[in-house]
C-alpha cells in the first residue's frame, strides 16, 4: 500500500497482516511513516492512498468513511489528543457510544446505564470523575490526556486498536496504569498496532510481532527480541543491513 | 443538555421546514405608502384620532430621513412603494361572521407547532398568534384576566385599554428614534400588548408567534409590555416566514416598561426565512427593541437565538434608569450562506449601582457576515455602575466573517467595565478526532456549536431551549466537510 500526504509520498509499499488477538509493535526512525500508516488506517482525509488496499474483517476500509471505520471497531489512541472546548467528556462519550450502537442497529443507551458504564470504565484507567465534566481534553495534563484515550477505548470496545506513542509523556506509574488498563480490556479477538520508540511500553504490552518501518517500507520483522535489540543498539545496524 | 445529540439526529437532513405558504383569503390593501394608506390602516383598525395623529407625525418625520447605512450589512435599496402595508388573513367575504377563525389558519399554526386551541396548548403558555398584519387569536385571555393581567393584540388594546396604550406607546422608543422606528410608528399593524398589574407574578409564559404569509407585504410588529411594581413576567417571541424569492420586510418595535422591584424576561427564537443558498430572498429583519428599567431594583433580561433573516439589524437595549436596576443580554446569532447579521445591545446606565451583563456568541458559516455591535454608556450620575461584556465568535469555514464593534461611553469614574472577546474556529483536527470516535461531521458540528452556545441556551425557557438547539443544528447543516 502506498500513501501520500500533501502530495508527498510517505508510504512506499507497506504490506502488513494482523490477525485476531495479535499485538504488532511498529518501531522506526522519526519520519519513517508510522503515524501516516495509522492515519491511513483510521481514514484521516488529509492522507491519500495512491495504491493498494486495506481490508478489515473482510471489509474494504478505503471505501468507508472515518466514522464508519470507527463503527466497525477501529480505534486510535492519538499521539496528541485534541481539545474540544464546550463539549463535556460525558456528552462526547455519549455521542460516540450511541453513534456506534446506532450503526450496529442497537438502541441508544439509557442515561443511567450509560453513566454506570462510564463509572466502571473510569476505574479501569483510574481517571478522575472531575475530568468527565470538563470539556474534552481541555485543561488535561499530558498524562491525563493519554489516560483519557485509553478510557475512550474502554468505552468503545474496539476490536482493533492503534496506540500511537501512547507512552510518550507518561511517567513510570502512569505508563503502568495505562498499559495495564489496555491489557484488561483485551479480549481474544482484540488486535493492536502499538507504535513506540521504547521497550518500556512493550514490557507491559507484549508484542507477538515487531516491525521496523524505515523510509516508508517495513524493512524488518521479528519477534519481541527485535524490540529489545533496537532498544540497545538503535536502527543503524538495520540500515547497514539494507545498504 | 444531555439530550442534544438526539435532537441533532432527529433533525438531520431537514432544511428550512417552515417555508410553506397558507392558502387563505387575505385582504391586502394596494401597494404603496402615503398618508392615505396610513389613514386606511388606522380606519381599518378603528383607531382613535390621537393614534392616527401619532402615525402621521411619524410618517412625516420618516419622509425627511434617509435609510441608515452604518450597519455592517449590505441592505438593499428598499422600494417602499412596492410593499403592501396591510394584509388581513382573517378577513372573510364581507357577509360572513368574522368571529370564526378560518380552519386553514388554525392548521397553519398547528403545523408551526403553535396550537391555538387551549386544550392542546403547551402547558403554561399563552399565545398571541399574529399572521401578516393581524392577530389571529390570543389564548388564555380570560384565565389571565382573572389576575388582572392584560394579554391581547395591540389593536385590541387600543380599543379596550386606550389609556394604558396612550400612556406608554412610544415612551420607550419614540417615533423619531431612528429611520425604521419612524416607519414602524407610521404603519405598525399588530403585535402584542401585555400589562402585569402590581404585585402579580404572571402564572404562565406569554408568547407571541409572528408569521409572515402574504406575498409582497411587510410586517410591522408592535409590541408593548408594561410590568407594574413588584411583578414578574416571562415573554417569548417566535417567528417564521415562507420561502419566497423576493425579500420581505419585517420592521418591528418592542417596548418594555419595568417599574419598581419588577422583572421581565424576554426570549426570542428568531427563525425568519434566511434566503436560499445563493442569497436570494429572505426576510429583512430591521428591529428596534428596548426596555426602560424605570423602577428601582428592576430587572430585564433579553435572550435571543437568531438563526434566520437574510439581514438582521437589531439591538435589544436596556435603559437602566432606576437605582440598582439590572439588565442582561444573552445572544446567539448564527449566520450561514449569504446571511448578514449586525446585532448586539445597548446598555445605558443612568441609575446608581446599576449592573449589566452582555454575553454574545456569534457563529458564522458559509459566506456570511456576523457582527456584534454594542454600546455601554455610563452617564455622570450613575455611581457604581458595572458592566461585564463577553463577545465570542466561532467561524466555520474560511469564507465567512466575524466582526466586533464595541463602543464605550463612560462619564463616571466609579464605573467598572469589563470586556472580553475571543474568536475561534472549528478545525479539521477536532472533526477528525470526533470522526475517529464514530461521531459524524454533522453531529460533531452540532455538539461543538451547542456546547459553544450553551451559556445562552440555558437561559431560555425549557421548550424554547429545545427548539433553539434544533435550530442551531439545522441552520449549520452542511457547513463543514
Amino acid at each position: 500500500m502506498h500513501a501520500t500526504v500533501g502530495g508527498k509520498e510517505i508510504l512506499k509499499g507497506v504490506d502488513l497482516t494482523i490477525k485476531d488477538g495479535e499485538i504488532h509493535a511498529l518501531m522506526g526512525t522519526n519520519g519513517a511513516g508510522k503515524s501516516t500508516l495509522s492515519n491511513v488506517i483510521v481514514g484521516n482525509p488529509a492522507y491519500e492512498v495512491t495504491e493498494g488496499s486495506i481490508t478489515f474483517n473482510g471489509q474494504d476500509l478505503l471505501a468507508m468513511k472515518t466514522e464508519e471505520r470507527a463503527h466497525a471497531g477501529i480505534f486510535m489512541s492519538f499521539q496528541a489528543p485534541i481539545e474540544i472546548p464546550g463539549v463535556s467528556m460525558t456528552n462526547f462519550m455519549r455521542a460516540a457510544v450511541n453513534a456506534r450502537r446506532q450503526a450496529l442497529g442497537k438502541e441508544p443507551l439509557k442515561s443511567t446505564d450509560f453513566l454506570k458504564i462510564m463509572r466502571e470504565k473510569r476505574k479501569l484507567v483510574e481517571i478522575d470523575q472531575k475530568l468527565m465534566n470538563r470539556s474534552v481534553n481541555e485543561g488535561f495534563s499530558g498524562g491525563e490526556r493519554k489516560r483519557n484515550e485509553i478510557f475512550q477505548m474502554a468505552m468503545l470496545e474496539p476490536t482493533f486498536c492503534i496506540l500511537d506513542e501512547t507512552d510518550s509523556g507518561l511517567d513510570v506509574d502512569a505508563l503502568r496504569i495505562v498499559a495495564e488498563g489496555f491489557n484488561k480490556l483485551r479480549t481474544e479477538e482484540t488486535s493492536a498496532m502499538v507504535i513506540t520508540h521504547y521497550q518500556r511500553l512493550l514490557d507491559y504490552i507484549k508484542p507477538d510481532v515487531v516491525h521496523v518501518l524505515i523510509d516508508g517500507k517495513i524493512v524488518k520483522t521479528g519477534g519481541p527480541e527485535l524490540a529489545l535489540k533496537i532498544e540497545n543498539e538503535g536502527f543503524d545496524w538495520i540500515k547497514a543491513e539494507l545498504a | 443538555m444531555s439530550e442534544s445529540n438526539e435532537f441533532v439526529r432527529n433533525v438531520a437532513e431537514k432544511k428550512y421546514e417552515f417555508g410553506f405558504t397558507t392558502d387563505v383569503h387575505t385582504e391586502i390593501i394596494d401597494k404603496g405608502l402615503n398618508e392615505d394608506v396610513i389613514r386606511i390602516i388606522s380606519q381599518k383598525k378603528g383607531e382613535p384620532d390621537w393614534l392616527l395623529q401619532f402615525r402621521l407625525d411619524a410618517y412625516r418625520y420618516w419622509l425627511t430621513q434617509q435609510q441608515p447605512t452604518w450597519g455592517h450589512v449590505t441592505l438593499p435599496e428598499i422600494d417602499y412603494q412596492a410593499i403592501s402595508y396591510y394584509a388581513d388573513p382573517t378577513a372573510k367575504s364581507k357577509d360572513s361572521e368574522k368571529k370564526e377563525i378560518d380552519p386553514e389558519l388554525m392548521k397553519t399554526f398547528d403545523k408551526l407547532g403553535i396550537p391555538l386551541e387551549e386544550r392542546l396548548a403547551l402547558s403554561g403558555t399563552a399565545v398571541d398568534a399574529v399572521m401578516d398584519s393581524v392577530s389571529v387569536k390570543t389564548t388564555f385571555k380570560e384565565k389571565l384576566s382573572e389576575k388582572g393581567i392584560i394579554f391581547c393584540s395591540i389593536s385590541e388594546a387600543v380599543k379596550e385599554h386606550p389609556d394604558l396604550v396612550k400612556k406608554y406607546l412610544g415612551s420607550v422608543v419614540p417615533p423619531k428614534d431612528n429611520y425604521f422606528a419612524a416607519l414602524n410608528s407610521a404603519v405598525f399593524s399588530d403585535g402584542s400588548f401585555v400589562y402585569i398589574p402590581k404585585n402579580t407574578r404572571c402564572p404562565m409564559e406569554l408568547s407571541t408567534y409572528f408569521r409572515i404569509n402574504a406575498r409582497n407585504t411587510g410586517q410591522f410588529e408592535r409590541t408593548l409590555i408594561v410590568c407594574d411594581e413588584g411583578s414578574y413576567v416571562s415573554y417569548l417571541e417566535g417567528c417564521t416566514a415562507p420561502m419566497r424569492d423576493e425579500n420581505q420586510l419585517h420592521a418591528a418595535i418592542v417596548e418594555i416598561v419595568i417599574m419598581d422591584n419588577s422583572e421581565v424576561k424576554y426570549s426570542t427564537v428568531q427563525n425568519w426565512y434566511p434566503g436560499d443558498a445563493e442569497g436570494k430572498g429572505g426576510v429583512l429583519n430591521l428591529v428596534t427593541k428596548r426596555g426602560d428599567l424605570r423602577g428601582v431594583n428592576s430587572k430585564l433580561s433579553w435572550t435571543q437565538v437568531e438563526t434566520g433573516s437574510a439581514i438582521t439589524w437589531k439591538y435589544p437595549s436596556c435603559v437602566l434608569r432606576g437605582d440598582n436596576s439590572q439588565a442582561e443580554f444573552y445572544s446567539v446569532a448564527v449566520t450561514n450562506n449569504h446571511q448578514e447579521a449586525d446585532t448586539g445591545t445597548k446598555m445605558i446606565h443612568m441609575g446608581k449601582n446599576t449592573r449589566s451583563t452582555i454575553i454574545s456568541k456569534g457563529i458564522s458559516a458559509g459566506k456570511s457576515q456576523n457582527s456584534y455591535r454594542g454600546l455601554v454608556r455610563v452617564t455622570k450620575n450613575a455611581d457604581g455602575a458595572r458592566n461585564y461584556s463577553s463577545c465570542d465568535s466561532l467561524l466555520l469555514g474560511s469564507e465567512c466573517g466575524a466582526h466586533t464593534f464595541p463602543y464605550m461611553d463612560i462619564h463616571n469614574n466609579t464605573a467598572t467595565i469589563e470586556h472580553e472577546a475571543t474568536t475561534s474556529k472549528i478545525n479539521e483536527d477536532q472533526l477528525m478526532y470526533c470522526n475517529q470516535r464514530g461521531i459524524s461531521t454533522e453531529e460533531a458540528v452540532g455538539l461543538i456549536v451547542n456546547g459553544y452556545a450553551k451559556d445562552v441556551i440555558n437561559k431560555l425557557p425549557m421548550e424554547f431551549a429545545v427548539e433553539a438547539q434544533k435550530l442551531l443544528s439545522v441552520s449549520l447543516e452542511g457547513t463543514v466537510g
